[in-house]
């Protein structure tokens, strides 16, 4: 019975402050905008989400707009939770950042039609069509393409200055390893973009891909990364959230193993100062602004968004000390080139695959017919081969999303057993 | 007292004794002031560190658990799911059988639940369905908490290292169903189970949307309180309990089959944990996936052992813990402090609570300053 009522006089304690301090929501007419978010500044990913809306509304005016921020909000009914408290504390545009918060959100949306809800990296806004739902991502796979050419400028330096070892080459190819977080489209877009990046500097190269199975996990992505240093690899790669593989191959690379990374999202020269050569990144203020800007103006936010290069959407870090000679000249070409888009990052010329289900390939192994996943139902069904590239992420047409799962020859892929 | 002085032994400064039969209302002074210096130390900390006013901190506290009508009931919800772990865990740790495997029990109970959500969700009608339902996962969270119990009573084998690893074999488990029944493919999430249809989730009672679906969970456990608490107080099994828990010998020389008296009660524990796992699964979140308990199943040993095993008392200590995290998501969403900030506060104030227990429990003596060695 006492703790009873000691625990009553925590409630009426918490009563009495909630009552005494009620009464403060006052907007003055204000856009309210809710960020629902996977994490918080402490972490890559969703830092970059923050400084994008912040970066936006501080461009947009920030006596206009009043953001309600949800952190660390789960993939669960916790993200339905933060969504419906949103609408009810007035917002009218709603943003969640992580995948896993799709199927919450589009609950959210069927029940309340008069608010707008946004699953950033989402997929589903085209099938689900509802007037109030959409996605949006960033074209990472050209940031992930010219960070690719980085790798392929120290691939070429390395090897015209004599660096390298047998253990290097694989069947005469310089050897690359990539920690990747899922086989999905997203991920495999990206290693390919990568890859072909580095194929335009130096072209004999094989590419070997693990998966950790999550998205952020130092240790195992720390683990993946020793595994191919061990094996060989000259440039280790990610698309994965932790700093696990530059700070391995950070430890390496000081104990005089010829080896350097390509981060993903943050620099990771904080981490790895001598082994960093530069990390494919976003800039979402990009889309935060185009979004809240329709948001004031109070007109319709595009049900798919996908930009990159064209419009300032994605990049890559600072070039860390131990880039090539020449490297930032030839950085800004690359850049310039998809930036007027003359330059396509899966151009059918530069790669060639196996004919499959869904894949059709001419005599010479280059791919003339791929049918990709549009509509989430497992199988690919629309034809994404246009005027000799394969169509990644066009979001007027298909979706914002990646949807390119192609495999093709000279990376190979190390599945990790069901876990 | 003056043979005493007499030997040369020095008094030490400050020596502890066990008390007896402190008045309840003294007790309950003393967990207030643990309580009101938590609070200090924690405004202090606050102002010390951000210079916020205390005040706003925790009136922002207080609006993120009970602000609104929703926010209100998903706290109460929220707490009734913390809750039924706690109940599932306390008749075996009152047994001293250390039950960590409340997370386990819990996952069983939520894939069985997905299961027949996916399987049968629009199938059966929905009053079949959430029968078989809760009987299904209150069976496996029983045999999931069953098997180191069978382990116990025949080989004897540490009951904490194996509920401990039968949580790994469980959240594997639920790994590979959630790939299998991931959606859309690739995804690796099952996302939400039937979300037209939806088929095998809890009804929603009464028809105000802010408090209606969170109605059934509540009352579910509600029920469950109500019994455990007779269960372990009023009932021949729930002294057989106490007294195993007490002293196995005193058991055996009564003549009480302690085996099956332990396996009896994991059967118990494990099938109200999978019973959370049903609540969880059918009447809150409507998906699975390998996060679902939450950690439930070791914050629920606080609850349980705080509460001293008393199923009313827990109510009380399932809803602090809920209101600190509701609180702390708050204080993060309004005054951007971020979650390591009130995991301090919350460390802090649980800290005071405890300890509180000690100075219920024992008493400080301090050395006179006038006795002077002869």
């Amino acid at each position: 019975m006492k703790k009873i009522f000691a625990l009553l006089l925590v409630l009426c304690m918490a009563t009495a402050l909630l009552v005494g301090c009620g009464g403060g929501d006052t907007d003055g007419g204000k856009l309210k905008i809710g960020a629902i978010l996977i994490g918080d500044e402490n972490e890559g990913y969703t830092f970059a989400h923050i400084k994008g809306i912040k970066d936006a509304v501080k461009a947009l005016g920030e006596d206009k707009i009043e953001v309600i921020w949800k952190y660390t909000v789960g993939e669960d009914e916790k993200a339905y939770n933060a969504a419906i408290d949103l609408v009810e504390q007035g917002c009218t545009y709603i943003f969640s950042n992580s995948y896993g918060h799709q199927s919450h959100m589009l609950k959210a949306a069927q029940e309340n039609p008069e608010v707008n809800f946004v699953a950033v990296t989402g997929d589903t806004a085209k099938t689900a069509n509802l007037d109030n739902f959409s996605n949006a991502f960033n074209d990472t796979y050209e940031s992930r393409y010219v960070s690719g050419v980085v790798a392929g400028m120290k691939i070429k330096e390395l090897v015209e200055g004599n660096k390298l070892t047998d253990k290097n080459y694989r069947d005469g190819k310089v050897k690359i390893g990539y920690v990747g977080a899922f086989p999905y489209a997203e991920v495999v877009s990206g290693y390919t973009a990568f890859y072909l990046g580095i194929k335009s500097v130096y072209a004999d190269v094989v590419m070997d891909v693990s998966y950790t199975n999550s998205w952020f996990s130092i240790p195992d992505e720390g683990a993946a990364a020793e595994a191919f240093i061990a094996d060989g690899c000259v440039i280790i790669s990610q698309h994965a959230d932790s700093t696990g593989a530059p700070s391995a191959v950070q430890a390496k690379n000081k104990e005089g193993t010829v080896v350097y990374c390509v981060g993903y999202n943050i620099d990771m020269l904080a981490v790895a100062p001598d082994a960093a050569l530069t990390s494919a990144t976003n800039d979402w203020s990009v889309y935060y602004t185009y979004a809240i800007g329709q948001a004031l103006k109070g007109e319709k936010i595009a049900t798919n968004w996908a930009k990159g290069y064209s419009d300032g959407a994605v990049g890559i870090t600072a070039l860390g000390t131990a880039c090539a000679a020449g490297t930032a000249e030839k950085v800004a070409e690359v850049e310039a080139a998809l930036k007027n888009g003359t330059l396509k990052v899966f151009d059918l010329n530069t790669f060639t695959a196996q004919a499959a289900d869904g894949v059709k390939v001419d005599a010479n192994g280059k791919v003339t017919e791929y049918l990709a996943d549009i509509d989430g139902d497992f199988t690919g069904e629309t034809n994404v081969v246009k005027d000799g590239y394969i169509d990644e992420s066009n979001a007027d047409e298909f979706r914002s999303a990646p949807y390119f799962a192609l495999r093709i020859d000279g990376i190979v892929e190390h599945m990790k057993s069901e876990s | 007292m003056s043979a005493a002085v007499t030997t040369k032994t020095k008094e030490p400064f400050l020596r502890i004794a066990k008390r007896e039969g402190l008045n309840p209302w003294k007790a309950w002074g003393i967990r207030g002031i643990a309580l009101i210096c938590a609070l200090l130390l924690c405004a202090l900390f606050v102002f010390a560190l951000t210079k916020l006013n205390p005040l706003d901190v925790y009136s922002s506290m207080a609006k993120g658990a009970f602000g609104t009508t929703r926010r209100i009931w998903i706290t109460l919800q929220d707490t009734a799911i913390l809750l039924c772990v706690a109940l599932g865990l306390a008749p075996a740790f009152k047994m001293k059988f250390w039950n960590i495997g409340g997370e386990g029990q819990i996952l069983v109970g939520g894939i069985t639940t997905a299961a027949c959500m996916i399987y049968l969700g629009d199938l059966l009608p929905l009053w079949l369905n959430i029968i078989i339902m809760v009987v299904a996962s209150s069976l496996s969270g029983a045999l999931w908490g069953l098997i180191p119990a069978l382990f116990k009573a025949k080989w004897n084998t540490n009951e904490t290292l194996f509920t401990l690893m039968m949580n790994y074999i469980a959240i594997q488990l639920t790994a590979f169903f959630v790939s299998k029944w991931e959606n859309p493919f690739g995804s690796n999430s099952v996302g939400i189970i039937n979300p037209d249809t939806k088929g095998g989730w809890l009804p929603e009672i009464g028809s105000n949307r802010m408090v209606s679906p969170y109605v059934l969970p509540v009352a579910i456990v509600l029920i469950l309180t109500v019994c455990m608490f007779f269960y372990l107080r009023n009932s021949k099994h729930g002294y057989e309990i106490s007294i195993v828990g007490d002293s196995e010998n005193t058991a055996r020389y009564a003549g009480m089959n302690v085996k099956k008296i332990v396996l009896r009660t994991m059967l118990i524990s494990g099938g109200i944990c999978g019973i959370a796992g049903f609540i969880n699964v059918a009447g809150a979140s409507h998906t699975i996936s390998t996060n679902i308990a939450g950690g439930r199943g070791f914050t629920a040993i606080i609850v349980a052992w705080l509460a001293k095993f008393n199923a009313f008392v827990m109510i009380f200590v399932s809803l602090l813990l809920i209101f600190l995290e509701k609180g702390a998501s708050q204080i993060a969403s309004d005054h951007g402090l971020n979650n390591e900030a009130s995991e301090i506060m919350k460390g802090i104030i649980l800290f005071f609570v405890l300890a509180s227990e000690f100075f219920i429990n024992y008493r400080l003596i301090f050395r006179k300053k006038d006795k002077k060695e002869a």
